[in-house]
C-alpha cells in the first residue's frame, strides 16, 4: 500500500477547510475554491490533458462521467454510437460502467505480448463505436507500447480513447496520457496521490478531457470571475449533468493536493521511478520460482501464475492466505482474468529494500512448502484470529446483519 | 522525495540485481517520442511547515469563525473527538479493501455493525456497506426499481434536493428513463392527488424525500399505499439522518437511500460524505454495493466476510447491478463510530434538541417575517419568506458573521424571496436572536433589491 502522509490528514481538519459549508456563500469559500483550482491544475499538468472535473467520487464514478461525456460529444457530432470496445484484461469497472450509459460491451483480445491485440481493433473498429476503454499500463502492468497506433486507429474513425488512469502511479512525471493520444481518462486520488484507502474508500475519480470535449463536463465548473475571485459557473447548456451533489470529495483534494506540495515535480518522478523499480525488483526476485505468463517489460506491478503450484494442487488463493503467516498483506488473486490462477503484485514506492527482501524471502519460502508440505500451505493462515472463512455458506445463506437473541 | 525509504545506495543495489545500468531502461517500453525530459510545472517541493501554512492560509479565507444556519442536504453536527482518533489509526486509515477477510475482521465486523444499525434506524432488513453520497444512493436506488419492476419511468417529488434530482436525471437521461416530477401543495409536501395522476403502468418507483428540502415531513405511510396501490416501488431518500432519532423511520417504503453525512461527517466543502442504501431481504439480489455477511471460520469461529459479490461488477462485469466498487467505507466507519457513541437514547436526546432549538427559531423568525409551510410537521429546517431578497439579507449578515438560510430562488422561483435555514444542537439561542434581529431590521427598512448590495451567494 501506498503511505497515507499523516501532515495529508493534518490539513484535511484544519478549521476552515474541515468545516466549510458547500452552501456558504462564494466570497468566504474562496480558500476552498483556491485549492480546487491548484490541484486542477496540477492535474492537468500532470495528466497532459486541457480541462478537468473533480466531482466524481471515485474511479469507477469517474468512468462514468468519462463515458458520459463521450457519449454527449457523439451525439453533438450528430452521430451516436452503440459500442465501446474494453480489453479482456480490463478491470471490472469498465464493462459495468458502459452498460450503466448503455453502450454495448464488445471484448478486444489482447496479444501474446499482454498487449491490445492490434489487427483485433483494428478489424473491430468501425463508425459505431464510441470509445476504447484502455488501461495503460494495463492491469498486466505492461505498457501499450504501440499507443500511437491504437490511438490512430481509433480516431481515423472518429472514435475517442478514454484510458482508465488508476494506474497512474507509473507514469507521473514520466510521460503524460494528453501527449499520447488520449482524449478522456480518471485519476484514482486514492491510488496515485496518496488518499487514505480507508478498508475501501472514500476514493475520488477526477476527469480530465482534450479541449473538444470541454463543453460536456459535468455542472457546475470552476471559474476564474472578472473581479479575479473563483467562482462556480453553473449555466453549461450542453454538460453531461451533475453526477453528485454539492462539488466531489473535497477533503480527498485537500489531501492529494499537500501530496503533490510534498513531492514536487522530482518527488514525483522519484516516486514513479521507485515504484516502478519495485516491482521489477520483485519481478526478479521470483522469476523461475513463480510462472511469468508474460515477459513483456514491467512497470509499477507484475503478474505471476500459480501454474507450477497448481500441480501440488496449491492456488493463488492460498499462497495468500499463507503470505499472511509470513507477515505480509497479500497480493491481488485471481485478477487479471486472462491470466488463470493470477498473482498481482504492486508494491508501490512506499516499501524499503529491506522489505522486499523479506517479502521475496518469503514468497520463495512458500514456494518450497508446496513442494514439501502442500498441506500447511492449504490450510493457512495459521497466525490469524479465524481460520479460513466460509464464503461459500455466507452467500448461500446470507446473514447480513445482527439480531437480538429470542 | 519526502515519503521515500530508499536510499541512492538501494536503489543502485536493486538496478544491479535487476541487471541494469540505469532506472531509465525501466521505462524504455514507452515510446521515446512521449517520454517528458523536462520537469512537471507543478509547484516546487514545500517543507512540511510550508504546507502547514498553506492550508492554514486557505482556511482563513475560508469564513472560518461563521455562525452558520445552512443546512439544505449537509449537517453540522457535534462530533465527538474519539472519532478521528479511531478512525486515525493505520489500520483503518490505511487498510485495503477486506477482501482478505482473515486479516480484515476489524474493517469486516465494523461494515456489518455498520448495516445492523442502519437497518435498527430505518425500519429496513439490509442496508449495505456505503454508497458514494446521498445523491448517487437515490439514483442508484431508482435503478434498482427499474431492474426489480422491469419498468422504466420514474416519479421525482420536487421536494426532493434539487441537487439530487439533477443526479437523477444524469443517470436516468442516458439510459432512456423517463421522469415526472410531482409537485408539492400549500403545505410544502407531495400533493398526493396531483402525484397520483402521474404514475402510470410504466411507473417503476416514485422517489421522494422525508424530511424533505423544505424540512417537512412527508406522510410516508399515505404515500406508501398510493404507490403501491399501482404496484410500483416507493424510494425513500433521508438526507438529514439525526431526524431518524425522533422521526418515525419510513417503513413503508421498498427501498431508502439514505445520506448519513449528520452521524460525525464533517461537512468538508461537501464531501467525503456517506451514501447508504436500505431496503427488504427479498431485494437484495439487486442491490448494488458491497455487503458484509457473517459466516464460520473451519473451527466453527463466528466472522464476516464480503459476500453476495456476483451482483458485482469484479464478478458479473457489464451484467453486474453498479459499476460502484471502491465506496466511501472510512466515512461509514466514522458514522458506525457516532451511532455507537450515541446510542439509542443519546440519538433520540439529539434530535429532540434540534427540534427545540428549530421550534424556537421559526417561532422567532414568524413573529417578523413569513414561515412558510408552517401547519406541516418538520425537523431542523424550515423556510423564510421575506420582503427583501434573501441574498441581500445574507450579503448584510455576512458583515455580522452570520451565514443566513439557503436562498431557494434559483431551485424554486414560485416561492419569491425565501430561504431555507437550519438550526441543530449546535446554534445556541443568542445566535438565533441575532439572526432574528438582523432579519427583522432588514425587514423594517427594505430596500428595493437592486440598490441594495447584492452578493451572489454559491449556490
Ligand atoms: C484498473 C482499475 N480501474 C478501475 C478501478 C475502479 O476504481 P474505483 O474502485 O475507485 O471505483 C480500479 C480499482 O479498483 C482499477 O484497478
Amino acid at each position: 500500500m501506498k503511505y497515507n502522509p499523516r501532515v495529508n490528514e493534518a490539513v484535511a481538519r484544519v478549521e476552515g477547510i474541515a468545516n466549510g459549508h458547500p452552501y456558504q456563500p462564494e466570497k468566504i469559500s474562496q480558500g476552498a475554491l483556491q485549492i480546487l483550482k491548484t490541484l486542477s491544475e496540477c492535474l492537468i499538468e500532470i495528466t497532459g490533458m486541457d480541462a478537468i472535473t473533480l466531482q466524481p467520487a471515485a474511479g469507477a464514478h469517474g468512468e462514468m462521467t468519462g463515458l458520459l461525456i463521450v457519449r454527449a460529444y457523439h451525439h453533438s457530432q450528430g452521430r451516436p454510437r452503440k459500442k465501446v470496445l474494453i480489453p479482456d484484461s480490463a478491470h471490472g469497472t469498465n464493462p459495468a460502467t458502459a452498460a450503466m450509459v448503455d453502450y454495448a460491451v464488445e471484448n478486444l483480445k489482447s496479444d501474446s505480448r499482454g498487449m491490445v491485440d492490434i489487427t483485433a481493433l483494428e478489424a473491430q473498429m468501425s463508425e459505431d463505436v464510441a470509445a476504447l476503454m484502455l488501461t495503460n499500463p494495463n492491469t498486466l502492468g505492461v505498457f501499450e507500447q504501440e499507443i500511437h497506433k491504437i490511438a490512430d486507429i481509433l480516431h481515423a474513425k472518429g472514435g475517442l480513447l478514454y484510458m482508465d488512469g488508476a494506474n497512474m502511479n507509473a507514469l507521473v512525471g514520466k510521460v503524460r496520457p494528453g501527449d499520447f493520444g488520449v482524449d478522456v481518462m480518471h485519476l484514482n486520488l486514492h491510488k496515485t496521490f496518496s488518499t487514505p484507502h480507508g478498508g475501501g474508500g472514500p476514493g475520488s475519480g477526477p476527469v480530465a478531457i482534450k479541449k473538444k470535449l470541454e463543453p460536456f463536463l459535468p455542472a457546475p465548473v470552476l471559474m476564474t470571475k472578472s473581479d479575479g475571485t473563483l467562482g462556480f459557473e453553473y449555466n453549461r447548456p450542453q454538460s453531461v449533468g451533475r453526477v453528485r451533489a454539492f462539488y466531489g470529495n473535497f477533503g480527498m483534494f485537500v489531501r492529494a493536493l499537500a501530496y503533490i506540495q510534498a513531492n514536487g515535480p522530482d518527488g514525483l518522478r522519484q516516486t514513479t521511478e521507485d515504484a516502478v523499480l519495485n516491482a521489477n525488483y520483485i519481478r526478479k526476485g521470483l522469476e523461475g520460482t513463480y510462472d511469468l505468463p508474460y515477459s513483456t517489460p514491467t512497470m509499477h506491478e507484475v503478474v505471476f501464475s500459480d501454474k507450477v503450484q497448481a500441480k501440488k494442487g496449491v492456488r493463488t488463493m492460498d499462497i495468500a492466505k499463507r503470505l499472511i503467516d509470513y507477515g505480509f498483506h497479500p497480493y491481488t488473486t485471481a485478477f487479471p482474468l486472462i491470466v488463470p490462477g493470477a498473482l498481482m503484485i504492486e508494491p508501490t514506492e512506499s516499501e524499503s529494500k529491506e522489505e522486499m527482501d523479506l517479502f521475496i524471502e518469503a514468497m520463495k519460502s512458500i514456494a518450497e512448502e508446496v513442494q514439501e508440505d502442500p498441506q500447511t500451505v492449504l490450510d493457512a493462515p495459521h497466525s490469524t484470529r479465524v481460520s479460513r472463512l466460509d464464503e461459500t455458506a455466507a452467500a448461500r445463506k446470507p446473514v447480513l446483519r445482527w439480531k437480538p437473541a429470542v | 522525495m519526502r515519503y521515500l525509504p530508499k536510499s541512492p545506495a538501494d536503489r543502485e543495489a536493486m538496478l544491479k540485481a535487476i541487471g541494469l545500468c540505469s532506472v531509465d531502461e525501466l521505462f524504455a517500453p514507452i515510446p521515446a517520442e512521449y517520454r517528458l525530459s523536462r520537469d512537471l510545472k507543478i509547484p516546487r517541493q514545500m517543507a512540511e511547515s510550508e504546507i502547514v501554512d498553506y492550508f492554514r492560509q486557505r482556511s482563513r479565507e475560508n469564513g472560518e469563525g461563521y455562525t452558520s444556519f445552512l443546512g439544505a442536504g449537509a449537517y453540522s453536527h457535534y462530533r465527538p473527538v474519539i472519532i478521528d482518533s479511531l478512525i486515525s489509526r493505520g489500520e483503518f486509515l490505511t487498510a485495503y479493501t477486506p477482501y482478505q477477510a482473515e486479516i480484515s475482521q476489524g474493517t469486516l465486523q465494523s461494515i456489518f455493525e455498520f448495516q445492523t444499525m442502519i437497518c435498527e434506524l430505518t425500519g429496513m432488513e439490509v442496508a449495505n456497506a456505503s454508497m458514494y453520497d446521498g445523491s448517487t444512493a437515490a439514483a442508484e436506488a431508482v435503478m434498482m426499481a427499474v431492474r426489480l419492476t422491469s419498468r422504466r419511468s420514474v416519479v421525482v417529488a420536487r421536494s426532493l434536493h434539487p441537487e439530487y434530482r439533477e443526479v437523477l436525471a444524469t443517470y436516468a437521461t442516458h439510459q432512456g428513463m423517463p421522469l415526472s416530477v410531482a409537485s408539492f401543495g400549500d403545505d410544502g409536501r407531495l400533493n398526493l392527488t396531483e402525484f397520483e395522476k402521474l404514475i402510470t403502468p410504466e411507473t417503476a418507483c416514485v422517489l421522494i424525500q422525508s424530511p424533505n428540502f423544505f424540512g417537512s415531513i412527508e406522510d410516508v405511510a399515505a404515500i406508501a399505499e398510493i404507490v403501491h396501490r399501482h404496484d410500483a416501488m416507493l424510494v425513500v431518500s433521508i438526507a438529514e439522518a439525526v431526524s431518524l432519532g425522533i422521526v418515525e423511520p419510513p417503513r413503508q417504503a421498498d427501498v431508502i437511500a439514505m445520506e448519513a453525512q449528520s452521524f460525525g461527517v464533517p461537512l468538508g466543502f461537501g464531501g467525503p460524505y456517506c451514501g447508504v442504501i436500505a431496503t427488504r431481504e427479498k431485494f437484495v439480489r439487486q442491490m448494488p454495493g458491497r455487503l458484509v455477511g457473517q459466516t464460520v471460520d473451519r473451527q466453527g469461529k463466528r466472522g464476516f466476510v464480503l459476500t453476495l459479490a456476483t451482483r458485482e461488477q469484479h464478478i458479473r462485469r457489464e451484467k453486474a447491478t453498479s459499476n460502484i466498487c471502491t465506496n466511501q467505507a472510512l466515512v461509514a466507519l466514522m458514522v458506525n463510530i457516532f451511532m455507537t457513541v450515541y446510542g439509542k437514547v443519546g440519538l433520540k436526546e439529539l434530535a429532540k434538541q434540534n427540534l427545540a432549538k428549530t421550534a424556537y427559531a421559526a417561532g422567532t423568525f414568524s413573529e417578523h417575517g413569513k414561515v412558510l409551510f408552517a401547519a406541516s410537521p418538520r425537523f431542523n429546517e424550515f423556510v423564510v419568506q421575506t420582503k427583501e431578497d434573501p441574498y441581500a439579507i445574507n450579503s448584510r449578515l455576512l458583515g455580522h458573521k452570520v451565514i443566513g438560510g439557503f436562498p431557494l430562488k434559483k431551485f424554486y422561483p414560485e416561492l419569491g424571496n425565501a430561504a431555507l435555514w437550519c438550526c441543530t444542537e449546535l446554534t445556541t439561542r443568542s445566535a438565533i436572536d441575532t439572526a432574528v434581529g438582523l432579519v427583522a431590521e432588514s425587514e423594517r427598512s427594505v430596500r428595493s433589491p437592486k440598490e441594495a448590495d447584492v452578493e451572489e451567494v454559491t449556490r
